[in-house]
């Protein structure tokens, strides 16, 4: 019986040791359980994923997910969605509970080593601190801001950051320190400090709940590099590839003027041979890439059309989180979305 | 308000009228009195009417957000756009029939467990028809209904699940950890107190973490236990520990002579407890139990700390629509609402319990 069980034990061992060598081990899990499992922002993070009130998940990263599994399987219903909270997320992602994590993680080297190990291929927004003063202080630079008062939340690095900018510009300013983020919105509005402070996303969301939107300005200097990243474990080269590459795609279609409503019409017309191989209709990419079909952008594009859509459908002007493109634009206009070759 | 349904209700009380007479002698007896009276009609006139133009007279029931917005009071479209939601949460919206009919199943299983005169073997077999019978139903993969995952369970449904199951399960398990904790024999009682000292020692948010999150990183590549499952053990060991501190309260304040005379009429070890001692030591600590029943249900909403979406999260999840943006007022006191009712009823009950098992009661 002992020997049986060590033989056993023996077995797993080698298996397991086998299965950690051979690349894409986590892909071949996803196309063996048929489904890929992705982890969001739990309870919900406006704009970027979101349960509406039938219980689906919509939202930016949400059809981020939904776009690589029209990469691996071709059929963007093939996910789970996983919620996670920023405490569980990394434990989550390392115990294989999820694939990938689409939620807002940022990119940071000691992600990508450490103890974390994690890849995060491709930045699929970038975010950034940002401050937010009333429009009848007529400030137009946050070095404008000498003497001002801040809401910020303690224990973040929220907080620190807006410590060392005011340090680093020779500014003084005095914080109103409030733990609840309803409730700084509140003293905000309320005129108890004049500058509130966060990731720009997550302050427009906030603007949009003020007494007047409209009265508020968000200032455009950036007090921390915060690039969002689909992130997923190391070791599955593969799958590493497959969401570099969607993502990218995404990127290119939009360069290439590619949208949802003329893909088809430039998939059989185009003679431009990039946007031939983009779409499938010659080369090999979607072979070389592991894809589950050789038109699989084509069928991303028809399905969600490209990055600049799905931004401007959650997170736009004309969404009520009404983000500017700002640095999330194409880098032919001035934004800093640059996406390697696809051929 | 009770004084009418008490069984030992003199024949005849004082009168509406007299009663209305003393209560307001007693509000106004002394200048002390006077002035706790008049500061707490002052305090209700600041709060009252401004709560009443902001929740009935400005407010919304049909709408949209932007009505609600124009209105300015109270978005109570929001909540009745949200309320399905806030019931199922992320189960497939094509398969609402089966959360429906489980919470149907339980809420039927509930109330007949609630009533005594059911009490007895017929019960606890409908249980064991019941209990996995709403498993599969929610569960499915079988009888040609579609599989859905427990991590898809949601809203007022996992609420239900997790705190009838765990408290179901738990029960019996703490009463069998009291008796073990005050066993003679050494090694359960060692065995019995270090479980209830090590799962109360610990916060159930932590305990909760390790069963979700800490435990598949020991588990062998590819052995995964259901997620849900993971939670419910989790919360019934919680559940039984805290329990079964009550119970033993109930266990030590019997006297002595109880025990003794059931060991002097020859009953066995587990005759005596089912039938002499657990009786009466439940029921002197009914009111402890439902104390730590309450806590312990409304413990359940600790749950999203590992992504599961139970009633309280699923309303933050909702707030979270970009089209109903910023009505968490609304959101907060609905759920106040629903779980003020949910841990009154509760109370209630045990109220009643209370008077229906005191000797000479019934």
């Amino acid at each position: 019986m002992k020997w049986k069980m060590l033989a056993a034990a023996a077995a797993a061992f080698m298996t397991f040791g086998v299965g950690e060598a051979l690349a894409g081990r986590d892909l071949d899990q996803i196309r063996q359980r048929g489904t890929l499992r992705c982890g969001v922002q739990g309870p919900s993070n406006p704009g970027f994923g979101v349960p509406d009130s039938q219980g689906r998940w919509g939202g930016f990263n949400v059809e981020i997910c939904r776009a690589i599994a029209i990469t691996i399987f071709g059929d963007p219903n093939r996910v789970e969605f996983v919620p996670v909270t920023t405490q569980s997320r990394f434990p989550a992602l390392s115990a294989g509970e999820v694939d990938v994590l689409s939620n807002n993680t940022t990119w940071t080297l000691t992600r990508d080593t450490n103890v974390n190990r994690f890849n995060q291929p491709a930045i699929t927004f970038y975010d950034g601190q940002a401050l937010m003063v009333p429009r009848r202080l007529n400030v137009t630079s946050a070095r404008q801001l000498n003497g001002a008062t801040v809401c910020v939340q303690p224990g973040t690095t929220t907080e620190l950051n807006i410590a060392d900018f005011f340090r680093a510009n020779n500014l003084r300013f005095t914080p109103v320190v409030i733990a609840d983020l309803d409730e700084i919105r509140r003293a905000y509005d309320s005129g108890r400090c004049d500058v509130f402070t966060n990731d720009f996303a997550a302050l427009a969301a906030q603007r949009t709940l003020l007494t007047r939107p409209a009265d508020h300005v968000i200032l455009p200097e950036r007090l921390s590099k915060e690039p969002l990243a689909v992130t997923l474990r190391q070791g599955d080269e593969e799958l590493t590839n497959i969401v570099a590459w969607t993502t990218f795609a995404l990127i290119d279609a939009e360069e290439l003027g590619i949208t949802q409503a003329n893909v088809e019409q430039i998939a059989t017309t185009s003679t431009n041979p990039v946007i031939r191989r983009l779409l499938g209709v010659e080369g090999n990419m979607g072979e070389s890439l592991g894809a589950a079909r050789p038109d699989y952008v084509r069928q991303i594009i028809r399905t969600f059309g490209n990055y600049g859509e799905i931004f401007e459908r959650h997170l736009g002007v004309n969404t009520p989180l009404g983000l500017e493109r700002g640095m999330n634009n194409i880098w032919t206009r001035g934004g800093l979305l640059y996406a390697p070759p696809a051929r | 308000m009770s004084a009418t349904t008490l069984p030992a209700a003199p024949p005849r009380g004082p009168s509406f009228a007299e009663r209305a007479t003393g209560f307001l002698r007693a509000c106004f007896a002394g200048p002390v009195n006077s002035a706790i009276t008049l500061a707490c009609l002052g305090v209700l006139w600041l709060a009252v009417p401004p709560f009443w133009t902001w929740a009935v007279t400005n407010a919304t029931l049909y709408g949209t957000a932007q009505d609600c917005r124009a209105a300015g009071g109270a978005c109570w479209a929001f909540v009745r756009e949200k309320f399905w939601f806030s019931i199922f949460g992320l189960y497939p919206f094509e398969e609402r029939w089966r959360p429906a009919t489980m919470i149907v199943i339980l809420v039927a299983m509930v109330v007949l467990s609630t009533i005594r005169r059911f009490w007895g073997r017929w019960l606890l077999l409908g249980w064991a028809v019941a209990a996995p019978t709403m498993w599969i139903l929610m569960q499915g993969g079988v009888f040609g209904l579609s599989f859905v995952q427990t991590r898809q369970w949601g809203g007022l449904t996992i609420t239900g699940i997790i705190a009838v199951y765990g408290l179901a399960l738990g029960y019996p398990l703490a009463i069998l950890l009291a008796l073990g904790r005050r066993s003679e024999l050494t090694l359960v009682r060692w065995f019995c107190t270090a479980i209830i000292e090590c799962v109360r020692g610990v916060p159930l948010i932590s305990l909760l973490f390790m069963a979700a999150i800490m435990l598949p990183l020991f588990m062998p590549q590819g052995v995964t236990i259901d997620r849900l499952a993971r939670v419910l053990v989790a919360y019934t060991l919680f559940t039984a520990a805290y329990m079964a501190e009550v119970v033993r309260g109930g266990l030590q304040a019997m006297p002595r002579g109880q025990y003794e005379a059931a060991d002097a009429i020859g009953l066995s070890y587990w005759k005596k407890m089912r039938l002499v001692i657990l009786p009466q030591a439940l029921t002197i600590t009914i009111p402890a139990q439902v104390n730590t029943f309450i806590g312990l249900f409304k413990d359940t909403t600790l749950v999203v700390v590992i992504g599961v979406f139970d009633f309280f999260t699923t309303l933050r999840a909702a707030l979270g629509d970009p089209n109903w943006l910023g009505f968490p007022t609304e959101a907060y006191l609905f759920a106040a609402g629903v779980y003020f009712l949910l841990c009154f009823a509760m109370s209630r009950y045990s109220m009643s319990l209370e008077r229906s098992l005191k000797p000479g009661g019934r």
